[in-house]
């Protein structure tokens, strides 16, 4: 059992995000980049897989600020193999991009699974998942928390609104969009993390010129205009409290 | 190819869902720019009478047994058959469960580009613009919808479901399906457990997101719900971490609330969390990021410190109560 987990880094958006001189883009030198928090997801879905059942796992990520650390801390929870994608990522790349471009990275590891986060919040133009199994020939299923492998297929729990699941067998190979893994995300101690700087290998592969279309051009970026901002109660933790219970009585609350 | 706008119409289980209202409501600003119709899409079976109050021109009904319930490859075989008849000049889907990956295999495979977590729409002197909402609403992104064929993902906000109603039953066309599948196969549906209260009915909800730090801490949350007489829910974080059950989880996946009071602890207010609380009477955001969206959406909020906050709240509850 190959999986394979292509990961994006994506703004933390506890930072200020300012929006570049063009007006068009969020300016690159200002932004704290981070795992895509669903992509952690999948990475721990396949680290599951391979425990419970063997295999190897791999991880796929573009050369961009911190990606060393994410691939290392992949390593040190247990994905045999780490993949830098180099070249042409220094500016922001769509995702019909990137999914052609992790596509032919992927082809040649002929994995039987192909584990992606559900979405990002930066997809403007699709989440990675169903772009990179359209350009793979393979299914896609999306929104999944909870993967089981047999027999060269995968019984996946599908999520909709309110709780529904619907439980679908896919025929591997195929790929999947995780919500949430089996388990929340484990936590590695940054010890095994420098462990495993020392031991873990990052390939370095370089990708043909990036071919953007499929996705829209952006004329312009700004920041949402809010009808009303919420009023501040401002003071120490006993004074607001009383003026919250204050309006808990006006709300009829209490 | 044609100026049409195509909507396809979600639905679960014998419902169709808010959203396909909406992207009706938006499909009608986008035919009035472009000068076609709004056509609405229904892929199911035995669907005869679902959908008869979309504000479609059109409706066609593609049923085929196969078709009974969303399997993904299934659908998608079906909708690129008629789309790629069809040629629409934009296609509108949900970005939800069924939407999303419906519209991300389509563009790849009808080659046509895709705008997703898109908001809203207009049209200004005859191009047809799409405003998409980046960054967990932190960020908007508006540009032209591409030419000749686009398809476009919607989340909830821009519009009201009820622009996208009609009264009378729009004419409805038969058309032949097209579905071919195989790789993916429907098991079973699990239900959502029951048991637990229903926070959808309930008055009072003190809900705890990613802030509260770990399940420990959910005790003192839960002191504070039973002072007002209320229940405790959650964001997403705080269940997949297994702290609350599935049935306390807000939002998009979980379930719409509205109560009279929202107290939204530490909670950031990503718009899947955001859009099921905005029936709530008044919503109260404690969080120390003063940036945070959750203070977009909230009538009255704070950024001390939950930790401090809280325990001083419910003294003075428990104080006001006697
Ligand atoms: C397909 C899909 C469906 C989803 N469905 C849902 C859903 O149904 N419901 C849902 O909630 N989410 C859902 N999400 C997840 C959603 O995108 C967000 O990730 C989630 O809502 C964030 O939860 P949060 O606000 O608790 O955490 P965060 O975004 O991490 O926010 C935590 C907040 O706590 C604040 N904070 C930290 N410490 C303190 C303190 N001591 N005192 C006060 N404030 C503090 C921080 O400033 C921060 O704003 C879904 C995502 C996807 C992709
Ligand atoms: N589940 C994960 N898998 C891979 N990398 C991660 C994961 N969680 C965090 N990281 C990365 O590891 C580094 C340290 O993360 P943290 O320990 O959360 O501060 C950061 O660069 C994160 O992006």
């Amino acid at each position: 059992m190959h999986i394979v987990v292509p990961v994006k880094l994506v703004p933390d958006l506890v930072e200020e995000l300012v929006i570049d001189a063009s007006g068009c883009a969020l300016d690159p030198d200002t932004l704290r980049l981070q795992l895509n928090e669903f992509d952690g997801h999948a990475i721990e879905q396949a680290i599951l897989l391979k425990e419970r059942g063997g295999g190897q796992v791999t991880v796929i990520a573009p050369d961009l600020e911190g990606v060393d650390d994410v691939l290392y801390t992949a390593a040190a929870k247990g994905a045999d193999r780490l993949i830098k994608l180099c070249d042409h990522f220094g500016q922001a790349v769509n995702n019909h991009a990137m999914a052609r471009a992790v596509a032919e990275v992927i082809k040649p590891l002929q994995p039987d699974l192909v584990l992606t986060g559900v979405q990002s919040h930066s997809d403007l133009d699709g989440s990675i998942g169903p772009l990179l199994a359209g350009y793979l020939a393979m299914p896609y299923v999306g929104y999944i928390a909870g993967v089981t492998l047999s027999d060269g297929r995968a019984t996946v729990r599908k999520e909709y609104p309110g709780g529904l699941v619907a439980e679908l067998e896919v025929t591997l190979p195929a790929v999947l969009g995780i919500q949430a893994a089996d388990q929340p995300p484990r936590y590695v101690a940054f010890s095994r993390i420098r462990q495993a700087m020392k031991s873990a290998t990052i390939e370095e592969q370089t990708v043909a010129a990036l071919d953007t279309s499929g996705g829209p051009a952006v004329a312009r970026m700004y920041k949402p205009e809010v009808a009303a901002r919420a009023t501040m109660l401002d003071g120490k933790p006993d004074e607001v409290a009383d003026q919250l219970v204050a309006l808990f009585r006006e709300l009829g609350v209490l | 190819m044609s100026q049409d706008i195509y909507v396809v119409i979600e639905h679960l289980r014998g419902q169709v869902a808010d959203i396909s209202y909406v992207l009706c409501a938006a499909a009608r600003q986008l035919a009035a720019a472009s000068g076609g119709q709004v056509v609405g899409v229904l892929l199911g079976h035995n669907v005869q009478g679902l959908a008869q109050d979309v504000a479609v021109d059109r409706l066609l009904v593609m049923d085929d047994p196969q078709l009974a319930d969303f399997i993904p490859d299934r659908y998608q075989q079906a909708l690129a058959g008629l789309l790629s008849a069809q040629a629409p000049r934009v296609t509108l889907f949900g970005d939800t469960s069924i939407g999303a990956e419906l519209a991300g295999g389509l563009s790849v495979q009808l080659g046509w580009p895709l705008v997703s977590y898109c908001r809203s729409v207009r049209a200004d002197d005859g191009r047809l613009l799409y405003i998409s909402q980046l960054c967990g609403g932190k960020v908007m992104a508006e540009g032209e919808i591409p030419a000749p064929h686009a398809l476009l993902a919607m989340v909830p906000g821009g519009f009201q479901a009820e622009q996208g109603k009609r009264t009378s039953p729009p004419p409805v066309e038969t058309v032949a399906s097209a579905a071919v599948g195989g790789r993916i196969t429907l098991k079973q549906y699990i239900e959502p457990e029951s048991g637990d209260v229903d926070i959808s009915k309930e008055a009072i909800l003190v809900s705890v997101g990613r802030g509260i730090q770990n399940a420990d801490n959910i005790e003192m949350v839960q002191e504070l719900a039973a002072a007002l007489g209320g229940v405790v829910s959650a964001s997403r974080p705080v269940v997949d971490q297994g702290w609350l059950p599935t049935t306390r989880l807000v939002g998009k996946s979980g379930k719409r609330v509205k109560p009279r009071l929202y107290l939204a602890l530490g909670i950031s207010g990503a718009p899947e969390h955001a859009e099921a609380i905005t029936d709530s009477q008044t919503i109260i955001a404690v969080n120390t990021d003063a940036s945070a969206p959750i203070f977009d959406i909230a009538r009255y909020g704070t950024t001390l410190d939950l930790f401090d906050l809280v325990p001083a709240l419910t003294e003075k509850v428990r104080q006001a109560k006697q």
